[in-house]
């Protein structure tokens, strides 16, 4: 929902980064105000992934010059869990398998790690139960999942059912989903796009990286960018996406060669 | 990246301080002279002189083991001091008339030994360098009929049993290390629990180096008759010294018709400088002889220290239906380097053995895991389940695992699960994105990992093991 009064979440200035020396990510800009849901695509290896890591502080990539600024405050030089606990999330496109760790230990440690970063007292075990399982009815997830080690054995729509289920218990500022719907059959992409739709606020924002815009039926975005070549070639409405699906990116690549 | 993960496992040892104390110590060095004069400064019976003397002459033709995967400098046996006391002017009645400095020592590692601080629910025997210090609650055990004390005293007090079961387990000429101990062995702890008792507290050893150029070669000897139980718990420590210690101990469990005995350490010796300069050489043979039908031995270690581990904690299942198990946490990091694991032979009917065991290798560190499963030809439906799992953290430490399996009888069944993981950054990097530090992440991958095992630790011992790990695991992230 756009609303210009809104206040900013995020501010990305001349952005460019590398990973093991090579430059990923080209002068990259951008402004997601709360309450926005913000659609990014392009093809691979256009810096999309490369882009959700940066502002998440992946220790692989390094930013070489320009600015994050979220909520106010420039995040780049700040720890990877002291992004997420200002309020980034990410959701990863294959979330990791953690053995021998239980999800529900996992779920509450995180939980309290944001607590404490707030100054909140940690929530006991019990405390911390009741409100678990509440969450769980929004991804639609069945208790016994909470008793297993976190991802193991998961299938790919429970592993992005479980990032969504985080995502509803630590209540981001800013949620990134990366390629949410890679490897999701229908009826679970459905699933995971109503969670998130569910736990849109007006003090919120989304931002969606997908390749296609498949996803974009169920979580609609306010604005689509287009990403080539570790920047942003084209930004427009809802539109756009449905244009690239009709029409695929050719064209838009052409329309950028001749533009410059 | 592997910089920020291994900052977070290294943690300064604390346990690293020497004591001051005045000691009676021998002149370097091995021979026939020097076995007499451990034998005299004992007062032993002329069994054991023979018994030292016996081991001492086939050690001269045994050569050091080198098929661990281990590297080391060779050992001057001749530069090692075989015994060091701290000195004494006469028996001491109780514990609180032993030297205030050393009890002093054990209060500091956490192990008051005095009548009013000791604990109240473990037996503890307190080896000091060469000799044991003090035994508590060796009255209120007697009353049970439960022997509990010095291996130096059973020779004196108890000579039939120790002429009994001394070396029946584990023969001198088992291996290098085992000749050279029962040459030299100057204490350790001896266990007698009677026919159907269970031992009512838990019975425990602590080991501690004070002297820089000494070595330990302590023995231990528990014995469970027919229907009996025991809980043993053993721990180790010692200052830091630039040069390396030798620790070649031996310990032989017996147990009896439908008896149980479980055997648990905490291992946390010196594991020398980041650079590996310096640590303790721990090469010590364990064995467990499960001889009565029904009977049980369990091996549960944390192996966090040394810096040369080298043991294979066993059992042979004879009594049938007799049952061995192994659980294992061997953690290396810097330069360290653990080969251990363990050996079941089944020899009896209906034997079963069960191994756990979880290696942790950060560093530069080499953690292998060794173990025989061995069914002999008359082991009617002997049962073995093996599982053997590596954590490498970052990307310079190695783990390795080398089982062995003889099976010489078809009714037999074997099974073998081996798995490797990482914890890497990206493991870590999930962690982080929920807000969780990378030391927390750590520890509760490790904490997770463990689990297995630390549920088989008396519980006092599981709280130290986690502690223990999660120290050693400590610091903040570069």
């Amino acid at each position: 929902m756009i609303n210009p009064d809104a206040k900013t979440i995020l501010s990305v200035k001349d952005l460019h980064a590398s990973v093991d020396g090579i430059e990923i990510l080209k002068g990259l800009n951008l402004e997601v105000k709360a309450g926005e849901i913000h659609a990014i695509m392009g093809l691979n290896g256009s810096g999309k992934s490369t882009f959700s890591k940066v502002l998440a502080g992946h220790p692989d990539y390094e930013v070489t010059s320009g600015t994050i600024e979220f909520n106010g405050q420039d995040i780049s030089e700040l720890e990877p869990h002291e992004r997420a606990t200002a309020g980034v999330f990410l959701a990863f496109q294959y979330p990791l398998e953690i053995p021998g760790v239980s999800n529900r230990e996992f779920l509450r440690v995180a939980y309290n790690a944001h607590r404490k970063a707030r100054g909140e007292e940690e929530i006991d075990v019990f405390d911390f139960d009741d409100l678990i399982e509440e969450k769980t009815e929004i991804v639609k997830m069945n208790v016994s999942f909470l008793d297993r080690s976190v991802n193991e054995g998961f299938s790919g729509g429970e592993k992005k059912r479980n990032e969504i289920l985080q995502m509803a218990l630590l209540e981001p500022s800013l949620a990134i989903l990366d390629e949410t719907d890679s490897g999701l059959d229908i009826d679970a992409l459905k699933t995971v796009a109503e969670g998130v739709n569910k736990l849109a606020t007006p003090n919120s924002a989304n931002l969606v990286i997908t390749h296609y815009q498949r996803l974009l039926n169920y979580i609609v975005p306010d604005y689509v960018h287009v990403m080539c070549d570790g920047h942003i070639i084209k930004t427009g409405s809802r539109e756009l996406a449905l244009a690239l699906e009709a029409k695929g990116y050719e064209w838009l690549l052409e329309e950028q060669a001749v533009a410059s | 990246m592997s910089t920020s993960v291994q900052s977070v496992v290294s943690q300064p040892y604390k346990y690293g301080f020497v004591t001051d104390v005045e000691s009676d110590v021998i002149p370097r060095g091995l021979s026939e002279d020097i076995i007499r004069l451990i034998s005299q400064k004992k007062n032993e019976p002329e069994f054991m002189l023979e018994f030292r003397l016996k081991a001492y002459r086939q050690w001269l033709k045994m050569a050091e083991p080198t098929w661990p995967n281990v590297n080391y400098e060779p050992i001057n046996y001749q530069d090692i001091i075989y015994y060091s006391a701290p000195k004494q002017s006469e028996k001491l009645k109780s514990l609180d008339e032993v030297d205030p400095e050393i009890l002093a020592t054990f209060e500091k590692l956490g192990l008051p030994l005095s009548e009013q601080k000791r604990l109240s629910n473990v037996a503890v025997d307190a080896v000091f360098d060469s000799v044991s210090i003090g035994t508590t609650f060796k009255e209120e055990l007697a009353e049970h009929g439960i022997i509990f004390c010095s291996i130096s005293e059973a020779v004196q007090e108890h000579p039939e049993l120790i002429q009994k079961y001394l070396g029946s387990v584990v023969p001198s000429a088992d291996n290098y290390f085992t000749a050279l101990n029962a040459a030299v062995f100057s204490d350790g702890s001896f266990v007698y629990i009677p026919e159907n008792t269970q031992c009512p507290m838990d019975l425990s050893t602590y080991f501690r180096i004070n002297n820089g150029d000494s070595g330990q070669f302590e023995r231990t000897l528990v014995v469970a008759d027919k229907g009996s139980s025991v809980t043993y718990l053993e721990g180790c420590t010692a200052p830091m010294y630039d040069s390396n210690q030798l620790h070649a101990a031996v310990v032989e469990l017996v147990a009896l018709d439908d008896a149980k005995i479980n055997y648990s350490t905490v291992q946390n010796w010196f594991a020398g400088d980041k650079d590996g300069k310096g640590g303790i050489y721990n090469f010590v043979t364990k064995r467990g002889l499960c001889s009565g039908k029904n009977s049980k031995i369990s091996w549960t270690q944390v192996e966090t220290g040394s810096a040369i581990t080298w043991k294979y904690p066993s059992c042979v299942l004879v009594g049938d239906n007799s049952v061995g198990e192994f659980y294992s946490v061997a953690l290396t990091n810097n330069m360290q380097q653990a080969d251990t694991g363990t050996k079941m032979i089944h020899v009896g009917k209906n034997t079963r053995s069960t191994i756990i065991s979880k290696g942790i290798s950060a560093g530069n560190s080499k953690n292998s895991y060794r173990g025989l499963v061995k069914v002999n030809p008359k082991a009617e439906n002997a049962r073995n389940y093996s599982q053997c799992d590596s954590m490498l953290i970052g990307d310079t430490s190695n783990a390795n695992t080398y089982p062995y399996i003889q099976v010489q009888n078809n009714t037999g069944q074997v099974e073998h699960e081996a798995s490797t993981s990482k914890i890497g950054e990206d493991q870590l990097f999930y962690f982080a994105q929920r807000g969780i530090s990378p030391e927390d992440a750590i520890s509760m991958l490790i904490s997770g990992f463990c689990r297995d095992v630390f549920n088989k630790l008396p519980m006092e011992f599981a709280a130290e093991a986690d502690k223990l790990l999660a120290l050693k695991l400590e610091n903040s992230v570069g």
